[in-house]
């Protein structure tokens, strides 16, 4: 769960978990987090926390408030940022959130109205995004909220289905009653447990593109760029940075690609009825790791591939 | 109906990426129809897969059907709407209803539902709809348009002008669809059609793709790769994959090659009828 933690001077007077949907700051004592100051409005900003994002906004205080030290109306807030009104800080942290969401981030859910009144009589405040996050993450539960999706007045039905969908999601998944062998570590995670990682309950499937991993040279961090120079030809001299993901050579009768990916860089044939020669050695359709100093021929051009220092 | 194989072509890739254990994701194409079907599934266990895997199977099937009786250019004479455009909207309603009914029957498909993503050209035109955040877009020229607008909270917040889509690529609520197939006993899927052009690119992706790859990057390699489908499509698999790959990624990548108007004329029709090209 998000939370604020209030500070001054350096000191740490407080923490504040992001449990409601509106959370108000404020120097008047009816606000969620009281600041007792004078150069704090009484009503002076309002935090709207949708599940796991939230949206900081001024109410039009007398003094602004400050994000990372940029005066601002309305903000999404981001893990770290550093809120100020006046001289109190307020801290915003979300890495509890970006764990548990980072684990199995695009697990797709559906917001969605309890049915049946299901959980319905629990109070929403209770039911805190972070507490409905593992149920859904580990059985991609379904919750679709009827409301958003009739509703033109999306600010409010925003908030309204961040509440229900917290609710809805917070209902125990049919499949919890029996955990299917194979989903094993996942299924039996415990919600509070660390982040689940399905990666280690079954290990990936090697990738569907033809890419032969071993003998390319990656690219060093901060280091090289692969960069290809003309040999021969009325472009001799030429040099062409491999600065993007996808880098076409050739144009009609003969074109290959050069991928540039983590591992480092693979020339592909594209089209045209020869394919591209790499140290005198034809290439088949195979994406094909280069090397440094790989000579590479293409419609009767010689080019070099090397790894440039970057300045 | 005229066999459309010549002037469309069409490639798929489709793989679990490197987080997930499952592939809950499922395509279908027919280029001889224009047909092309993208679902990413979503429910507990392998109930993902098999919302996905019905709601392919079933509108694969029954547009086959439905256009060897309909011809999808014409208008309903009643409503004057494309034929095209009821097709869709009838077999994507019985994909909802079959996944709804089976996620009724058998408890471990409880709440299983799957977005859609459905495109069928015809007569120079191609009519999308769609359920839930996957997507298609239209490469034209250098541009690269995204066709189909998301059911998605994320999508929501951005047309109330609560967030940019710059904030949306970092926001927690990636996930949240707000539609989808096979949950409600009824489901309303957006519908529209477009002009289609030689030389257009079309690209049905689930959001593995376009959470991981940035619009900038799929334009680079759609432009790129256009002379080569099936490495362009493997190669979008593999940026995505690169990037982390946290979800199922599927991509389904239609080129057309040429002109492809509906052959209108009973005498084309008779030759269709006796297995030659309308054309």
């Amino acid at each position: 769960m998000a939370k604020l933690i209030l500070s001054l001077d350096g000191m740490v007077l407080r923490e504040y978990p992001l449990t409601k949907e509106r959370t108000t700051i404020g120097r008047k004592p009816h606000n969620d987090i009281v600041i007792d100051n004078l150069a704090v409005s009484g009503e002076h900003a309002m935090i709207m926390t949708i599940l796991n994002d939230s949206f900081l906004e001024d109410l039009g205080s007398t003094n602004g408030t400050l994000v990372n030290g940029q005066p601002i109306k309305k903000h999404f807030l981001q893990n770290n940022d550093v809120v100020e009104l006046g001289k109190y800080k307020l801290k915003y942290m979300a890495e509890g959130v970006q764990q548990a969401a980072s684990a199995d981030f695009e697990k797709t859910m559906v917001l969605r109205a309890p049915p049946g009144g299901a959980g319905a009589g629990a109070p929403p405040a209770a039911r805190a995004p972070e507490e409905s996050q593992p149920v859904a993450k580990n059985f991609g539960d379904t919750v679709v909220n009827p409301e958003l999706m009739q509703s033109q007045n999306t600010g409010g039905s925003l908030r309204d289905a961040a509440r229900q969908a917290s609710v809805a999601a917070h209902e125990p998944p049919a499949a919890s009653a029996g955990p299917a062998p194979g989903a094993g570590a996942v299924a039996a995670a415990p919600p509070a447990a660390a982040p689940a990682k399905p990666a280690a309950a079954a290990p990936p499937e090697p990738a569907a593109a033809p890419a032969a991993g071993a003998g390319a040279q990656g690219p060093a961090p901060g280091g090289v760029q692969g960069t290809i120079q003309i040999l021969s030809g009325p472009s001799a001299g030429k040099e062409l940075p491999l600065s993007k993901p996808l880098t076409t050579l050739g144009t009609g009768v003969q074109v290959a690609v050069i991928a540039k990916r983590p591992q480092g860089y693979f020339i592909t044939h594209v089209e045209g009825a020869s394919f591209p020669v790499v140290n005198g050695k034809h290439l088949d359709a195979q994406a094909h790791p280069l090397n440094d100093h790989d000579v590479i021929e293409l419609a009767g051009v010689k080019m070099e591939f090397f790894l440039k220092p970057l300045a | 109906m005229t066999d459309l194989s010549k002037a469309i072509e069409m490639a798929t890739a489709t793989h679990a990426g490197m987080v997930r254990a499952h592939n809950e994701d499922s395509i279908g194409t027919d280029s001889s129809i224009g047909l092309a079907v993208l679902a990413d599934g979503m429910g507990g266990y392998n109930a993902g897969e098999v919302a996905s895997g019905i709601a392919v199977a079933l509108v694969t099937k029954e547009t086959r059907d439905t256009v060897a009786q309909i011809l999808p250019f014409e208008k309903d004479r009643t409503s004057g709407e494309l034929m095209a455009v009821s097709i869709l909207r009838n077999v994507i309603g019985r994909a909802n209803t079959s996944i709804f009914q089976a996620a009724g029957s058998q408890p471990q498909y409880a709440g299983m539902g799957t977005t859609l993503v459905v495109a069928l050209l015809c007569d120079n035109q191609i009519s999308v709809g769609h359920v839930g955040d996957s997507r298609l877009y239209r490469l034209r020229g250098a541009e690269l348009t995204q066709l189909t607008r998301d059911h998605s909270l994320l999508q929501e917040q951005i047309d109330s002008g609560m967030i940019t889509k710059e904030m949306a690529r970092r926001s927690q609520n990636k996930n949240l669809v707000t539609r989808a197939v096979g949950i409600e006993p009824e489901v309303e899927a957006d519908i529209n059609t477009f002009e289609a052009k030689e030389g257009d690119m079309y690209l049905l992706c689930s959001d593995g793709l376009n959470d991981m790859v940035e619009d900038e990057d799929i334009l680079l390699t759609l432009s790129s790769l256009q002379a080569n489908l099936p490495l362009a499509a493997s190669q979008l698999v593999q940026m995505a994959n690169d990037n982390g790959g946290r979800d199922n990624i599927s991509v389904i990548l239609i080129r057309v090659k040429k002109p492809f108007p509906a052959a209108r004329g009973w005498m084309s029709r008779l030759k269709t009828w006796f297995g030659k090209d309308g054309d």
